[in-house]
């Protein structure tokens, strides 16, 4: 009976797989399912090349054209579109080599490593944002990470898709201050155990339920990130007095021993004179 | 701000502080007012010099080195000029002369403006 079972699923897989028939693609393996299509690991026989190709459930021939307005270093970039013999509407990528920002996480990257993902991650979504287009579904396992530090948005979403429950916008209609509440719960994912108050500051007003709250554009959130990786204060948090003295000692420590060094070398030699 | 600029405002201010505290030395008091105007006047010559060479060279590590070796140099001229108080004059110089080289570093933008014409 287990056996019989077994032989159905695997009826079920190949009757799934796409037709690649007629096209320069020659499939490879099946990388993993989206809420709108199947991406396979494929081959590109005239080029011989890797490619992954996105095969849809359903009819979405805008989401190429989407991607395609998208030239970013950090937006996957789109090689070709159609549809396949079966039917299904498909289009083929740059294969990414790396590993979703989850499993880049667990390997306990440096706080400065964690921000330059972020960082990269919001460049992308301005840019995108610039141009019209809204992601919709940004989580860590929509965000690759190469072996050379790489960092690779995927899956830009299109209308019908509504975004992952846990990393999704409270707000019914989804624009750009719902990919900035994602990006803030991605910076707080992000995060190291004990963060600084003024990053947690930074996530939580990224991702504050109320649209109005957040940061107007994510060039906003990308600025107060650069101000707390340059020791100045955030524009998320009003930081008490404490925290700004320490704050000002060290960033500028070095002036203050050179102060120190010279107040030390006059009591010195006021000290030898009255001796 | 010019680099150039900044240095010779904080050479100025700092020397005239560091020419201030010849008033605790008693038998220098007479003085202070030569020695007030001859430490801005110094301050400023090692600012002109380490703004300068901030504009050349980005590093806070020369720009302190640069700073205290001229600091040091017209602090020996000064300290010769008297034919005393070398340590005196020579080792707060040294000091201060950093502390303006590290400030040109630190402050003001590294260079000129570049006007580009267009090409007829």
């Amino acid at each position: 009976m287990g056996l019989t079972d077994s032989i159905v699923d695997r009826l079920r897989q190949v009757v799934a797989l796409p037709d690649l028939t007629g096209t320069r693609y020659e499939l490879e393996s099946q990388i993993g399912r989206g809420g709108t299509g199947v991406v396979y690991a494929a081959r590109d026989r005239q080029l011989n090349r890797p490619v992954a190709l996105k095969v849809f459930d359903f009819a979405l021939p805008g989401e190429a054209q989407l991607i395609a307005q998208l030239e970013h270093p950090a937006i996957v970039p789109i090689y070709e579109s159609g549809t396949l013999a079966d039917g299904r509407s498909f289009y083929a990528m740059k294969r990414v080599v790396g590993e979703p920002l989850d499993r880049y996480v667990s390997k306990s990257p440096s706080l400065a490593d964690r921000l330059r993902v972020i960082r990269r991650v919001g460049e992308a979504l301005a840019f995108a944002h610039a141009r019209g287009v809204i992601h919709r579904d940004l989580k860590p396992q929509n965000v690759m990470v190469g072996a050379f530090g790489q960092v690779y948005v995927m899956d830009w979403g299109v209308e019908t898709v509504a975004g992952t429950p846990a990393f999704r916008a409270p707000e019914p209609n989804l624009d750009e201050k719902s990919d900035i509440y994602a990006l803030g719960l991605l910076l707080r994912f992000m995060l190291p155990q004990a963060p600084s108050p003024a990053l947690r500051a930074i996530a939580d007003k990224a991702a504050r339920a109320d649209p109005a709250q957040r940061y107007s554009t994510v060039n906003e959130l990308l600025a107060d990130i650069e101000r707390f990786q340059e020791g100045l204060a955030v524009q998320a948090w009003s930081e008490p007095l404490w925290h700004r003295v320490r704050r000002f000692g060290s960033r500028n420590a070095l002036l203050l021993w050179l102060f120190a060094a010279y107040a030390s070398v006059k009591f010195l030699l006021f000290f030898l004179r009255t001796v | 701000m010019n680099k150039i600029v900044v240095g010779v405002l904080f050479g100025l201010i700092l020397g005239a502080i560091d020419g201030a505290t010849a008033w605790f030395t008693p038998e220098a008091r007479p003085m202070i007012g030569g020695i007030l105007v001859g430490s801005s006047i110094k301050g400023m010559l090692v600012g002109l010099l380490s703004g300068w060479f901030a504009r050349k060279v980005h590093s806070t590590g020369w720009g302190i080195a640069v700073g205290a070796g001229l600091g040091l140099l017209f602090a020996f001229l000064v300290a010769a000029m008297q034919k005393n108080h070398y340590l005196e004059i020579m080792l707060p110089g040294f000091v201060l002369g950093g502390v303006i080289g590290f400030l040109t570093q630190r402050v003001g933008t590294p260079n000129h403006q570049v006007s580009v014409r267009p090409q007829a």
